[in-house]
């Protein structure tokens, strides 16, 4: 047996979700017997179920440190069930377990019955927990302060700092949110160190009343912020967002308004303002 | 041997790992520490609080990267968008080197984000080295790798473990981040003798040692992290320490992590059993 079949037959043991018990399955410790050899107090399997245990454990408290809110709706058992069958169909492909989310709200959108009895209210607190990860430590890229935007042409192009996500929602999840959140300083990786299951605090478990909420997910001085917008400021820089020339934005959003010309000149010059002091626009034509 | 080409002939003392609840307490007061060791890919992101955090750390203090997710010995090539996070942040540290584990973890792209043991076998040792001097290559700083603690064996082992680590490092030319913790856990889960692992390690390639504490279960042993260095420990240590010389010490703390002053104070012991000016704060 070669290197790389080894270490696939050895990693499909670790990996096989675990068991009644957290104990690792049969078949895993059929397969562990395969590759590692016993010892005068454990069985291969069991030697085996050591990594096995790590490797879920630490998976799942990876989940649980990063989802707050949608843990405080589903329920301590529900997220967990959750997240042990998202990471049994995508496990982790980064080096880093601050990605290991990444694909949570694309795949809570498509298994609606591991989102609760909400999942509209599951799928919004998703969006806004993985937006949060991207704004903690995302890319920053050249800043467009107001002094770049004092003249503003009909042709101009923008684009949003990759740490900003915008995010239309049907419940007020950043309260939520901000209730739940134990606001940890940051992710910090051990070295070496086996996980245990940590133990699971119980949670109240929250449900809210339906109200469309336009958030920004944003970072300033190194801290995440929720700035809540009005819908006409959302869906124009949300348009600016998706490549419209500034024109075609307002046009977008208002051409069929019939706000008046001053009141909508002064809007739009209240919200770039704001914006720019933010420091979301970057430069058009940069990496993202 | 204070100071070895593996570790950028850097005669450093005692450091302490850098924690996320030590942060307050190390901004506020200041306290004189040898060096820090981070884990490298905490700080592998693009921007935001961990850069910032540790462009502080770094106006003050000497710091040294660790790394856990660089898989030398993974069947499958090293990851490139890894190497180049892991070489802008070198830059940005100026480490005089940098560790990383002599494990696999990764296999056909998906990560276990664990520290798995090596089959001891001298395929695994070529391919291993091959990926340790490709990495150091491309990061230009040495390179060290550290023996981790396990809790299985391969059938397919062809040595032991302390004769796949010299095969490695020699294949290599690479240091060794010696832990003697992880030494002493291993030993209890193999049923070898830790001294005869000791004596068999190449004192001049040893760039660093780590020491932390442990867990005992009725069967085995865990490597955990949250808990004092216990004495057979630091018998090790001082058997290593007479064996290598002088050697840059760094306690590690994960879980269970108590005040900084108590975390320092752990891994100032290790001044009893060094030479006194490798134990002396910058």
């Amino acid at each position: 047996m070669n290197l790389l079949e080894l270490q696939r037959r050895m990693a499909s043991a670790i990996m096989a979700p675990l068991g009644a018990g957290d104990r690792i399955t049969r078949a895993a410790g059929a397969e562990a017997g395969e590759i590692i050899t016993p010892n005068d107090r454990l069985t291969a399997a069991e030697r085996v179920e050591i990594y096995a245990k790590s490797y879920w454990y630490r998976l799942l408290d990876a989940l649980y440190d990063d989802f707050p809110g949608l843990r405080a709706i589903l329920g301590v058992r529900g997220f967990d069930k959750l997240s042990r069958a998202y990471l049994a169909e995508l496990p982790s492909e980064s080096f880093t377990l601050r990605n290991l989310g990444s694909r949570l709200p694309e795949w809570l959108a498509r298994h609606p019955e591991h989102a609760g009895r909400n999942p509209a209210l599951a799928l919004d607190m998703v969006r806004l927990e993985w937006a949060h990860v991207v704004a903690f430590d995302g890319a920053a890229e050249e800043v467009l302060g107001p002094e770049d935007l004092l003249e503003l042409t009909p042709q101009m192009t923008f684009r949003l700092q990759p740490y900003v996500t915008l995010l239309a929602l049907e419940y007020p999840v950043d309260d939520l949110h901000l209730r739940v959140s134990e606001l940890a300083e940051g992710r910090g990786g051990a070295s070496n160190a086996v996980m245990r299951h940590r133990e699971r605090r119980a949670v109240t478990r929250f449900s809210l009343k339906r109200e469309a909420v336009y958030l920004a997910v944003h970072r300033m001085n190194d801290s995440v912020y929720f700035r809540r917008m009005n819908a006409g400021e959302f869906q124009l820089l949300d348009a600016l967002r998706g490549g419209l020339a500034l024109s075609e934005a307002i046009d977008s959003v208002f051409g069929a308004s019939d706000l008046p010309l001053d009141e909508l000149r002064g809007k739009l010059e209240e919200w770039f303002r704001g914006w720019a002091q933010y420091g979301w626009f970057c430069p058009p034509g940069g990496k993202s | 041997m204070p100071a070895n080409r593996f570790n950028g002939n850097s005669a450093y003392g005692i450091g302490v790992g850098l924690r996320i609840p030590h942060y307050r307490h190390i901004f506020e007061h200041k306290p004189p520490v040898g060096w820090f060791e981070i884990i490298s890919e905490n700080f592998m992101v693009d921007a935001g609080r961990p850069l910032s955090v540790l462009d502080r750390i770094l106006e003050r203090y000497r710091v040294v990267q660790h790394g856990v997710a660089m898989y030398f010995g993974s069947a499958e090539p090293l990851n490139r968008e890894h190497l180049s996070r892991l070489k802008k942040l070198v830059k940005r540290t100026k480490t005089p080197w940098l560790t990383d584990h002599l494990c696999w973890g990764s296999v056909d792209g998906r990560y276990t984000h664990d520290l798995l043991p090596m089959p001891y076998t001298f395929e695994a040792a070529e391919l291993t080295a091959s990926k340790i001097r490709e990495a150091r290559d491309f990061l230009e700083v040495p390179i060290a790798v550290e023996n981790v603690s396990s809790y299985a064996e391969f059938h397919v082992s062809e040595m032991t473990e302390w004769q796949f680590l010299n095969e490695v490092v020699e294949r290599a030319d690479c240091g060794i981040l010696l832990d003697v913790n992880n030494i002493y856990v291993s030993s209890r889960n193999h049923s070898f003798d830790p001294f005869e692992y000791l004596n068999a390690v190449p004192t001049e390639r040893v760039a660093q040692i780590h020491i932390a504490g442990h867990s005992k279960f009725e069967k085995y042993i865990l490597d955990t992290h949250d808990h004092p260095v216990i004495d057979p420990v630091w018998k090790l240590y001082d058997h290593a320490i007479r064996r290598i010389g002088a050697t840059p010490t760094l306690l590690e703390w994960d879980d269970r992590i108590p005040s900084f002053d108590e975390v320092h104070a752990e891994a100032l012991k290790a001044a009893k059993y060094l030479p006194a000016p490798a134990a002396v704060a910058p």
